[in-house]
């Protein structure tokens, strides 16, 4: 009987979070998607974002965000790589037990304390050694590399780890080195990992908003080079969400909808590769 | 001798692993080593290609030549080493990734990049191991989509690919059913015409068929070694007649 009972309570609560995965979906789409039908695809990825002038084209905050994420992952990527490596295949298990935890911290820390680093330290070193305001797509990105580190390094990590030995001993058996391995076996093999690693990073960059906020700049126009200051959806929606009304306010819940998109897209794509062996 | 060894001790750690090893390995024969397990026979293989370089902890005194060269001493290169004495595990541990990539894989390593090169070794490779013309030049599938036997056969292929001297087997067919071991078995007879042969096996019968000189091990000592006829008809020690016959084992 108590069994029966705390089963169903499990059962429940494991389909409330589920539930309310659900309801956010709806909220979101029901608040966006009839704006969206009202101006039309076309005026909705357009350049103009003009609330009090009933425009609201978010093309320039899409290739913001696009930016800020590539960007993001042209710094987190190799570092990202280049420490799994390390930590999988040419550090002792010592090394491992220190690392890994601190990188683990890495993902702990409050994003508005690496926009704040960012504010402090980086903005104003662009700014004095390449020009620009310093509130950039550069500063952005590698603030953002650095957070997504985690992400790509534990699951990289990991599925370097779960690469089975006898296929390094069969590498080694025909004279490769252990550089030689990891580039032409070992990467391959986790590949699909990886690639996980990567897109769920990138996830976690097209979302990331404090920290972008704090130091992209905001300015509302395409970015010319990555010393330009940019706005991402993400900044536009908590910038603004605060005293938007009407359309306004519709219009960023359509904002919250594209990005919804985006990032179960990217999920499934994850889910994906990391299914298929 | 193409292979010889001397006082050859083994530890891992405080555990003596190999005894006053003293091994002499002709060329172009099948030489087996049987024995109980545990008894150290895997150890001494994996001295051979210094697989045991890989694990902490592991001291080793003695000699042993291959080729009249040490292969401890500083001035042998590890990776030609491993070029010249190739080995295949007890597991087919096949690549995940195409036929043509496991069997070039080696050649890769050795820098070899001209596609009709890689071609034309990849062909001769499966071919020697009676692989090629089943595959039906389905090269590119994975290599993992074959059955165990063929993967042992692409392991033994991907070794010939870098022209090795020696193969050390490690029970290579302890993963594979009776017939497909005997076509592993087949295909070993058939190698020893260009090739020395290292193999470990539990199975005595095995040993019988197919080696020409044979070696007993017994608690990390090398017991007997002799004539694979010797061994099993008439051996000299005790220990040897006790384990062929089954006392123990």
């Amino acid at each position: 009987m108590k069994d029966k009972i705390a089963e169903k309570l499990f059962l429940f609560i494991a389909f409330s979070a589920i539930l309310s995965l659900l309801l956010i979906t709806f909220f979101i789409f029901q608040q966006g998607i009839p704006l969206i039908t009202k101006i039309g695809l076309g005026n909705f990825f357009s350049t103009t974002w003009s609330p009090t002038k009933g425009q609201f084209g978010i093309l320039s905050m899409i290739i913001g965000s696009l930016m800020v994420t590539t960007g993001a992952l042209v710094v987190g990527v190799p570092f990202g790589l280049a420490c799994a490596i390390f930590l999988a295949e040419f550090s002792s298990k010592a090394v491992q037990n220190t690392l890994k935890p601190i990188l683990e911290l890495l993902a702990g820390i409050p994003s508005v304390v690496y926009g704040f680093i960012g504010i402090v330290i980086l903005v104003p070193f662009i700014r004095q050694n390449f020009g620009g305001p310093g509130f950039s797509v550069l500063a952005a990105s590698i603030i953002l590399g650095i957070m997504i580190l985690p992400t790509i390094v534990s699951i990289s990590y990991d599925s370097l780890l779960s690469v089975p030995n006898t296929y390094r001993e069969g590498s080694y058996a025909v004279g490769a080195t252990k550089w030689q391995t990891v580039t032409m076996l070992l990467l391959p093999a986790a590949r699909s990992g990886i690639v996980a690693g990567i897109i769920l990073g990138m996830g976690r960059a097209i979302g990331e908003t404090m920290a972008v906020i704090m130091i992209a700049g905001n300015a509302l126009k395409i970015p010319g080079s990555i010393l330009d200051s940019v706005r991402t959806l993400t900044s536009t929606i908590a910038l603004e969400l605060g005293y938007a009304a009407g359309d306004h306010r519709a219009a960023l819940f359509a904002c919250g909808a594209f990005l919804f998109f985006i990032i179960i897209i990217l999920n499934i794509i994850a889910i994906r590769v990391t299914g298929r062996k | 001798m193409i292979l010889e060894t001397a006082q050859l001790n083994l530890y891992y750690g405080k555990f003596q692993a190999l005894k006053n090893v003293n091994l002499k390995v002709k060329e172009n024969i099948i030489t087996g080593i049987i024995g109980p397990s545990g008894c150290g026979k895997s150890t001494l293989l994996r001295v051979f290609n210094r697989m045991n370089d890989l694990i902490k902890n592991v001291r080793i005194t003695g000699s042993v030549m291959v080729d009249k060269d040490d292969i401890h001493s500083p001035m042998c290169d590890l990776t030609m080493l491993r070029k010249k004495v190739g080995m295949v595990f007890q597991r087919p541990n096949a690549f995940p990734l195409s036929i043509y990539d496991n069997v070039a894989y080696g050649p890769r390593v050795w820098g070899i990049t001209d596609r009709k090169t890689l071609d034309e070794i990849v062909q001769r490779s499966l071919r020697a191991v009676d692989l090629f013309d089943s595959l039906n030049d389905n090269l590119k599938s994975p290599a993992l989509d074959l059955s165990a036997e063929k993967q042992q056969r692409l392991c033994i292929a991907r070794l010939l690919a870098v022209e090795p001297e020696i193969l050390l087997m490690d029970e290579p067919c302890s993963a594979l059913d009776p017939i497909s071991t005997a076509k592993i078995e087949e295909l070993m007879i058939e190698l020893k015409k260009k090739y020395t042969i290292i193999i470990v096996t539990h199975n005595m019968q095995q040993a019988a068929r197919i080696a020409d000189d044979v070696g007993f091990m017994l608690l990390g000592e090398l017991i007997e070694f002799d004539k694979a006829k010797k061994i099993f008809t008439n051996p000299r020690d005790t220990r040897t007649s006790d384990y062929i016959s089954g006392r123990y084992g």
